[in-house]
């Protein structure tokens, strides 16, 4: 068994082209007023791993059902593999792999079946699809799975196998819709080791997921997306080191006004920014501080003090996307 | 729209990749195919064909009428439910149909797969019938030299089976399928021809309206035509007309119903 029989066909590609390319993409639904993809622009390069991180309804599904052919643009253009996916749908769906939101696996078939049965529509030669099909499955931790019926599969391995579908043709990009969505962490840890896998093999993946973490830990660049537009698109590194602040502080607060205290953290000098994340059961506020935390700290504490109100928790710490996302947006990102 | 651009080998070894597993899938559950393909006509066959016979309440010749119609019934009847109900439940729920939507291969074709798969299934249904006819009915009196446009008369009534049960499976929800198929299915079942010919309901005129509007009229009335003509029956190129034009009209339609539910 070798690794070279799911790397992409990149033979002939051009390297210059970009593995996905969207330029002023509008989708509308039919009755729907507004746009759920509203003039989205961005480029993956070849062998990247692109993250679309937004709130559910921001337009990320839209987006990757747009390049993956099962749904229409309304203008814009769209390429996989320099490929246009509205003119030639076909030639697209040989060169790209989908794994879905919603479990879609066939359960007429079993695991094997799943795959061997993918591969004879992409018209890999019969005498490959099982030794390609045992191998993926072996990749993906199935093979003593093999006969199993998908409706039998727990949730991440059926997650797993629909990786392992999704590349049975050799695809140049593999798109994740939420890959993680719903899986226990476990499974969602085995998910991700095999994206970065996939990754290093030569595969392009665009993942959508509304989860910071996942995106900071999987993705070379994230492109940020709500109300179908993108805000922000760079490396996870350089969204958060474009945030006023180096450091944060997390402050739980009781006995006072949010708002008032707020204010007069603001004033503080070396406070980069204040947010109230307050949500039903707790009064929360994350302070964003120039330099280090510990130096802001103090002064932060006095002004809480100053205004009348007792902390019950201190959390120091760095900016992530989310403080990015609401940076952006001023909102959280669920 | 989803215009084949990139036609040639590639899309045919989809489509065949398509229609392989939908064979495959058959052949597993061969026996419940077999079971719900054999027993609601075997049963009419047996009711009418024999027990009512040897009771004196039909003539004995009226066996000889029942079976084409029973053939046309099956090739129509099969491909409907072959085409129609697993797409309601993949469209609506399962969802499962979207890898074969992925395959490289225009979403027209995955369409038309549909129609040839539920069509071979619909005229599998019907030929299975012949032995059964023979089996269960005293004597069967064809004439041998009419099976060629027969078996033209099926394949054409199983396509248009596949291509009825296309416009149904895309038209309907999961929620009104059964009302459907009883508003639907059963005024279809008996305003076939299947049971009576049709030339001889000239004084049920409103009734033979109805019946020249459903396509078993003519997978029936030809098949008497080419197999048992000494029956009253409708001319072989009305039905061969009449069939084409259906397997058009509903392909068409169905065709149309897949894209708008394949694509967003």
């Amino acid at each position: 068994m070798t690794q070279t029989t799911t790397l992409p066909s990149t033979a002939g590609a051009d390297e210059a082209v970009p593995a996905v390319e969207v330029t002023d993409l509008v989708k509308r639904y039919g009755r729907s007023t507004t746009n759920a993809v509203d003039g989205l622009s961005f480029a993956v390069r070849r062998g990247e791993v692109f993250g679309l991180l937004g709130p559910n309804g921001a337009g990320k599904t839209t987006t990757v059902g747009v390049l993956t052919t099962r749904v229409r643009k309304t203008s814009g253009l769209a390429t996989v593999a320099g490929i246009d996916v509205a003119a030639d749908p076909v030639g697209a769906r040989a060169v790209l792999g989908v794994v879905p939101q919603r479990p879609n696996l066939d359960r007429s078939l079993d695991a094997r079946g799943n795959l061997i049965w993918h591969a004879a529509y992409h018209g890999v030669p019969r005498a490959r699809r099982r030794a390609l099909a045992d191998e993926l499955l072996e990749r993906m931790g199935l093979l003593e799975k093999a006969t199993t019926n998908p409706d039998e599969l727990s949730g991440g391995q059926a997650q797993r196998l629909i990786i392992a579908r999704g590349l049975m043709h050799a695809p140049q990009v593999l798109f994740l819709d939420e890959p993680s969505t719903g899986l226990d962490p476990q499974a969602r840890l085995f998910v991700h080791d095999r994206v970065v896998e996939l990754a290093a093999s030569g595969v392009t993946v665009v993942l959508t997921t509304h989860d910071m973490d996942e995106a900071a830990k999987l993705a070379d660049r994230v492109g940020i997306v709500d109300h179908g537009k993108l805000l922000a698109l760079d490396s996870p590194s350089g969204l958060v080191a474009g945030l006023p602040g180096e450091a944060t502080i997390d402050l739980v607060l009781s006995g006072a006004d949010v708002a008032a205290v707020q204010g007069r953290i603001k004033e503080v000098r070396g406070v980069a920014g204040v947010e109230d994340r307050s949500d039903d059961t707790s009064s929360l506020l994350r302070v964003r501080a120039d330099g280090e935390a510990g130096a802001a700290l103090a002064p932060v504490l006095g002004a809480v003090a100053d205004a009348g109100a007792t902390v019950s928790q201190v959390e120091l710490g760095e900016p992530t996307l989310e403080d990015v996302f609401i940076d952006l947006t001023g909102r959280g990102l669920r | 729209m989803s215009a084949p651009t990139t036609a040639g080998p590639g899309q045919a070894r989809a489509f065949l990749g398509v229609l392989g597993r939908d064979i495959a899938v058959t052949g597993k559950e061969f026996g419940s195919f077999i079971s719900q393909v054999l027993m609601q006509p075997f049963f009419l066959l047996f009711v009418f064909g024999v027990v009512l016979g040897q009771l004196g309440y039909v003539t004995p010749g009226y066996a000889q009428l029942l079976l084409p119609g029973l053939l046309a019934l099956n090739a129509f009847f099969v491909a409907v439910q072959a085409t129609a109900i697993p797409l309601v439940i993949d469209f609506s729920y399962t969802k499962e149909i979207e890898d074969r939507l992925l395959a490289p291969l225009s979403t027209r074709l995955v369409a038309v797969e549909k129609i040839v798969f539920g069509a071979s299934r619909g005229l599998f249904g019907s030929l299975v019938m012949i032995p059964v006819g023979y089996i269960v009915l005293d004597e069967v009196n064809w004439v041998l030299s009419g099976l060629p446009f027969a078996a033209l008369l099926l394949v054409l009534g199983s396509l248009s089976g596949g291509a009825a049960g296309l416009v149904l499976g895309t038209l309907v929800s999961p929620r009104k399928i059964n009302v459907v198929f009883a508003l639907v299915v059963t005024p279809l079942l008996f305003t076939g021809s299947t049971q009576f010919p049709f030339l001889q309901l000239e004084n049920l005129r409103w009734f033979q309206v109805i019946c020249a509007l459903n396509p078993i009229t003519y997978v029936s009335e030809g098949l008497r035509g080419a197999l048992t003509p000494a029956v009253p029956h409708l001319a072989g190129w009305v039905c061969l007309l009449a069939l084409v034009a259906s397997c058009l009209i509903f392909g068409a339609i169905g065709i149309q119903g897949f894209l708008r539910r394949a694509l967003d």
